[in-house]
């Protein structure tokens, strides 16, 4: 027996002293794999703003509100380019999201057992589509046929509606600023629903089986138990779609019209934040030039980190009144 | 298991082989830029390997790319659209040259309108993308074809978003020809378009305008021809009615003074002569005057004389042109006069 306890205290056998230093190992290894991640992330906040400024010199303040964009005089501004980008975005969430949560309230609440599977594996093969793919198709299917039928429709259709006549004036050329969000709807489709989707399934069925006892209908499950219980997640998968929005490229270059321009009418050819850098960075010549196209991309970085921020600020807020 | 064993044998000796292999292949030659001349350059080296066993790593990563590339000293040449300006050569210790020709033409969608049945002038040409002609039955274009029927129906301009080679040459001869064009928007790889839509690149270009009525955009030569666009004929310096081809492309590059040019800088755009295509484009190679690895650059020399000296029908089958002879005997004396390594041609 004593020898026992000394053997444990003091002479500690190799299998201890082996899941000791696993231990320790275990710790320093993913120390360093999260410190990774921070250091990638200041070395490109850092190298960001060290390739903007000059450009940030030069044009000062006036560069985030000034539409022109010259390579030829070399004036840059990037109004035009923030504004498509937060257009599309909105218009691709205004779409996409009613869609998302009614496939996922389908496939959880609805759905035949049977059908379940084949829906959840198309939007999972939705979201493995690489982007190119939707700009091809976005440009030789889907902007033809928005040329030939929805466009002159929603022209007509909106002709002498105050408001809504300025938003879809013009020539129905095809692409422009509502196609590209169309396509950024599709896009973000899958993100969202499967997010949802999983955190519907989360909800205990004890709470529903309760809520579906005292007579409620499926609207009045979804609206007063399921939604409340998993908006959290709800909210997470909607940023996780708006970030996508905001950041998407190759798709959107194909199908905005690429045009340094602020237009009234959706239906006008307009750009994006990262589409101007796709289009212009290989060609560009001169420091300013790229320092511009650089600070475009600084400007992106900071939308993405404030619409996360405000995320964050909701979800603390939400859980604020909760306790109340 | 000794199976196993086998095949991870015979693996890893394929895989030093292979890593031998990349090692014999470090004498390719190395080069990044426009991607206008890319298919031929691809084409040629193909030819190339096949004969001398040497092969071509190039990038078509854009002009622009090329240029700062070379810069950077990351290749033995540069390929650009847009010739540097000599005092930027001086400036790098460099020299460029031609290396092979194309062409940019305007193509329409109208309606009942087959290609070269149209003709436009410069300065019709650059009143549309400025906007100040925004109908197809508009009086200047209604001159210059007096029996064509035109609609009614406005123009949409389509351009390119990207910055390319092609639209330095297309913005460069509207300059030439048209003073608003010069002064309000300017000659540049990429530039602030007043009107019309943008596509990436020659495809996004020609779904435009395929894919809408009334519309007008530039794309090469060859890709308009692959594609069976509606190109329209164009009026030169000289008003002479010419149709974009080799010929007039060639004709072009013969009409050019290259002799008395400095760094074989000369823009192809609105050169006189009878049949000259009045948007011809030249693509340039960048080398440096004394470069760091002399034999690297020595066997891209010799990859391009030997493009120059067999080339030409590979770039026929492309719809290139092949630069003229004469051009050819001042660019290889321009190799003799200033690459050198320690104070000696290293062509000869």
């Amino acid at each position: 027996m004593n020898t026992a306890v000394t053997a444990v205290a003091g002479n500690p056998s190799p299998t201890l002293a082996r899941h000791k230093l696993m231990e320790s190992l275990l710790r320093i290894l993913t120390r360093c794999a999260a410190i990774t991640v921070l250091i990638m992330l200041s070395g490109v906040i850092i190298s960001l703003i060290d390739g903007s400024l000059p450009a940030l010199k030069a044009f000062g303040f006036s560069f985030f509100h000034t539409e022109s964009w010259n390579p030829v005089t070399e004036k840059f501004g990037a109004a035009a380019p923030i504004y498509g980008t937060l257009v599309t975005s909105l218009i691709a969430m205004l779409i996409g999201f009613p869609i998302s949560i009614g496939i996922a309230v389908f496939i959880t609440e609805l759905c035949p057992p049977k059908l379940k599977q084949p829906i959840s594996t198309a939007i999972e093969l939705l979201a493995g589509i690489p982007s190119i793919i939707y700009g091809i198709w976005g440009l030789f299917v889907l902007a033809p046929l928005l040329q030939k039928y929805v466009q002159p429709l929603l022209i007509k259709a909106f002709d002498g509606v105050p408001g809504l006549s300025t938003l879809f004036a013009g020539p129905p050329y095809g692409i422009g600023v509502l196609t590209a969000g169309l396509i950024l709807s599709i896009m973000v489709l899958p993100f969202i629903t499967s997010i949802t989707r999983d955190v519907f399934e989360t909800v205990p069925p004890m709470l529903k089986e309760s809520a579906y006892g005292l007579g409620c209908t499926t609207w009045e499950v979804v609206r007063h138990v399921v939604l409340p219980f998993t908006k959290t997640g709800v909210i997470g998968g909607v940023m996780l779609g708006l970030g996508r929005a905001l950041g998407e490229t190759m798709a959107v270059t194909f199908v905005i019209g690429n045009a340094h321009r602020i237009s009234h009418s959706l239906l006008a050819p307009g750009t994006t934040i990262s589409a101007s850098i796709a289009n212009e960075f290989t060609e560009a010549d001169g420091t300013l030039y790229t320092s511009s196209l650089i600070a475009l991309g600084l400007i992106l970085f900071i939308i993405t980190f404030i619409v996360l921020g405000a995320a964050r600020l909701m979800l603390l807020r939400m859980k604020q009144s909760e306790g109340r | 298991m000794t199976v196993i064993r086998k095949t991870l044998a015979q693996l890893a000796l394929a895989t030093a082989g292979a890593l031998l292999a990349t090692n014999a292949m470090a004498a390719d030659i190395s080069g990044a830029g426009a991607t206008f001349p890319y298919p031929i350059y691809a084409k040629w080296a193909d030819a190339y390997k096949t004969e001398t066993n040497i092969g071509l790593n190039y990038q078509s990563i854009g002009s622009g790319g090329g240029i700062k590339q070379i810069k950077a000293k990351t290749v033995t040449f540069g390929a650009s659209d847009k010739p540097l300006k000599p005092e930027e050569l001086d400036e790098m210790g460099a020299i460029q040259w031609p290396m092979v020709m194309g062409g940019v033409v305007p193509v329409v969608n109208l309606p009942g309108i087959k290609p070269g049945e149209m003709k436009l002038d410069g300065k019709t040409l650059a009143d549309i993308y400025l906007g100040k002609i925004t109908k197809w039955n508009d009086k200047a274009i209604a001159k210059l074809n007096p029996d064509v029927k035109l609609p009614s129906t406005a123009i949409l301009v389509a351009h390119r978003s990207d910055g390319s080679g092609t639209t330095f040459n297309f913005t460069y001869y509207l300059g030439a020809v048209s003073d608003g064009w010069r002064t309000k928007v300017g000659v540049d790889a990429s530039v602030e378009w007043p009107v019309g839509i943008g596509g990436k690149g020659n495809e996004g270009v020609s779904a435009t305008v395929t894919q809408t009525e009334g519309s007008i955009g530039y794309v090469e030569y060859a890709y308009a021809l692959q594609n069976k666009m509606t190109y329209t004929d164009m009026i030169n310096k000289d008003g002479k009615t010419v149709a974009p081809s080799a010929e007039t492309f060639a004709a072009a590059a013969a009409n050019a003074d290259w002799s008395k040019t400095k760094n074989f800088y000369l823009i192809l755009a609105d050169q006189p002569g009878a049949d000259s295509w009045p948007m011809t484009a030249a693509t340039f190679i960048i080398m440096y005057k004394k470069p760091d690895n002399a034999a690297d650059s020595l066997t891209a020399l010799k990859f391009f004389d030997w493009s120059y000296k067999n080339g030409g029908k590979m770039a026929g089958e492309l719809d290139y042109v092949p630069m003229p002879d004469s051009v050819v005997k001042l660019v290889e004396k321009a190799w003799v006069d200033n690459i050198k390594d320690g104070g000696k041609s290293i062509w000869n």
